[in-house]
């Protein structure tokens, strides 16, 4: 065995020396390598991540929503079906939810408002006050103590003191909330008191979510009822198809890629191919030279692989992803500003260097082993 | 003992340029001596060394070396023939440019991997052998003709072959380079080293260290002297 290693030693060596001579041409393709590995890192690591604090922060959401329906739309939910959802088996901490959407035109942005849950008592409200998201506070730049001013479609003005700024953590789905009383949302909004926007509810064994959303639906025909599995679904789709969307346009990037490592692969130069006829000649066997090539194949591509992803990593991790982030967290004027939690999906990182190191090793070596396989004096010739 | 029975070589066989470098040739070389190739441009002697040296196959025939046949074997094998048994110094040297003279000495062995201190005192041996010790360190390319082929001689060696084969060893050597190249010859026939020599050149044929002087034409043996 020991021989085993020193022969891959002499050949590592031979290998380093080969890429030190032609040093030139094979940075610019390390660079172009280390490149596209870094940008579709950065797209792979980001979605695995946002999806990921998406999932969690849907942990806190309720099991199930139910909204009203009228010709096929939503509609306002009555506090008489509250109370037929109440007689459901299973069903636990049935509330009517209160939220809305704003569009405010002095700062050109969409807001969320809605009433603290009843279950939340952190959140509690009292009328005239009112507790923003991290986007709504940076754009109105807004902290604890300040009023926030707001305008209706219907020219009714809300006045709220901000009792609490959300924390960044959870930004992805708070970004630009506005949680008021419920009596300040039902004037603003100028809503009857038996009105709500939809109703939450628990349910106390969670396997039983399906059979209690059904029989939620038998109680309450004209309403449809949502999971918390349905909602996680829809934000995976809607972040895998960013995701996908991005990968697109790197295609580009990955066929100019391997069109690249093919001309390289296949454009031996003379003297390579001369370089590989002495080394037969001098007593190196077929095997010797294409492994010195899998050495040097090896050492730029997964060089180049480890430094993209590192640099991907410290792309999205430390840096919040600034050359993706508007296209993988939305187009809002409301960005959400907050850091990902480091997350590396070891399956994706592991297609990743399937998709790039193989192509390129097989690109390198399959010339080389024609090459390599011919008789010296022919290759020499 | 190398013996080439009925060995004929046709490149680019069945195409309209095909060549028949050699032809039918019979030829057998003794150990521990020193055989010389000659011709003209063309006449197929390099070839034959080729073909001795099992860089290349025959068309037709057979090479046995020591009664073994060579020419049949597969590929792995023969790679460890030319390891083991023939050293190459080529016309053009064929040094590997960009490394040092040390480096490119000791490329045969690497496929043997030797300690690397066992190496590397075989390798000083050669070089003050051939008066290049003080240039180990030297880019190949930053070399004089001489000493490239000096350095050439060496790697040839350093396997400690049979058999050394030189192409046209003189070609781009000056008078007394070339009688230097001789001491070279004697020293490794003195050391019991069969060496097998194309030359053009007059000096190589009328030298005292040649044993024989097989003259080639048209890829044919005309004279053997």
């Amino acid at each position: 065995m020991s021989g085993w290693w020193a022969r891959q030693r002499y050949l590592l060596d031979y290998a380093s020396a080969s890429l030190w001579r032609r040093k030139g041409r094979n940075l610019v393709l390390w660079a172009i390598f280390a490149a596209l590995v870094f940008i579709l890192g950065s797209v792979i690591l980001f979605g695995s991540a946002i999806r990921r604090e998406a999932a969690l922060v849907l942990r806190d959401a309720p099991d199930v929503v139910a909204q009203a329906m009228r010709m096929g739309r939503h509609d306002m939910a009555l506090a008489s079906d509250i109370a037929k959802l109440k007689s459901v088996r299973g069903a636990d901490r049935i509330e009517g939810r209160l939220w809305g959407y704003l569009y405010d035109t002095s700062t050109d942005a969409n807001y969320t408002l809605q009433t603290p849950s009843a279950h939340a008592p952190d959140l509690a409200l009292q009328k005239g006050e009112a507790i923003v998201g991290e986007g709504v506070a940076r754009l109105r730049k807004l902290s604890e103590g300040k009023h926030l001013f707001l305008v209706s479609p219907a020219g009714r003005l809300l006045k709220a003191k901000v009792k609490k700024v959300l924390s960044p953590e959870s930004a992805l789905v708070s970004s630009d909330l506005v949680l008021v009383s419920a009596e300040d949302f039902r004037a603003f909004f100028e809503l009857a008191p038996d009105q709500f926007t939809d109703i939450a509810m628990r349910v106390r064994n969670p396997s039983e979510v399906g059979t209690v959303s059904g029989k939620g639906a038998l109680a309450l025909p004209h309403y449809r009822f949502i999971t918390r599995a349905n909602m996680a679904r829809t934000y995976e789709a809607l972040f895998s198809w960013r995701e996908g969307l991005l990968l697109a346009i790197a295609t580009g990037a990955i066929l100019a890629f391997a069109i690249l490592a093919f001309d390289k692969a296949s454009g031996l130069s003379a003297q390579e191919r001369r370089e590989i006829g002495i080394l037969k000649a001098i007593g190196w066997e077929t095997s010797d030279i294409i492994r010195m090539k899998l050495w040097e194949a090896g050492l730029i591509s997964v060089s180049a692989f480890v430094a993209g992803m590192t640099l991907a990593y410290l792309h999205v991790f430390a840096m919040s992803a600034p050359l993706i982030e508007t296209v993988l967290k939305g187009w809002s004027t409301l960005y959400p500003r907050f850091a990902l939690t480091p997350h590396v999906d070891a399956l994706q990182v592991t297609t990743l260097a399937f998709l790039t190191l193989l192509p390129y090793i097989a690109a390198v070596l399959a010339p080389i082993w024609r090459t390599a396989s011919a008789d010296p004096d022919r290759v020499m010739r | 003992m190398i013996e080439l029975q009925g060995v004929s070589k046709i490149y680019r066989q069945g195409r309209s340029n095909e060549i028949a470098a050699v032809c039918d040739l019979d030829l057998t070389l003794q150990d521990n001596r020193v055989t010389v190739l000659k011709g003209p441009s063309g006449s197929g002697k390099t070839t034959v060394l080729t073909i001795i040296g099992c860089l290349a196959r025959p068309t037709q025939g057979r090479v046995l070396l020591d009664g073994e046949i060579l020419s049949g074997l597969p590929e792995k094998f023969l790679a460890e023939v030319r390891r083991r048994t023939f050293g190459f110094a080529f016309q053009r040297f064929n040094l590997i440019a960009g490394l040092t003279a040390f480096e490119n000495i000791v490329l045969p062995a690497y496929p043997l991997a030797p300690r690397f201190d066992t190496l590397k005192a075989r390798a000083l041996e050669l070089a003050e052998t051939f008066g290049v010790a003080h240039r180990l360190d030297l880019n190949v390319d930053d070399l004089s003709g001489g000493e490239m082929q000096r350095v050439a001689v060496a790697r040839a060696l350093i396997n400690d072959p049979r058999v050394v084969i030189a192409d046209e060893p003189t070609a781009n050597l000056d008078s007394e380079r070339a009688a230097q190249f001789l001491d070279i010859v004697a020293t490794l026939k003195a050391r019991g080293k069969t060496v097998l020599m194309t030359s053009h050149d007059p000096r190589i044929w009328s030298a005292n260290v040649v044993d024989r002087v097989v003259e080639m034409a048209d890829g044919r043996i005309v004279e053997a002297a």
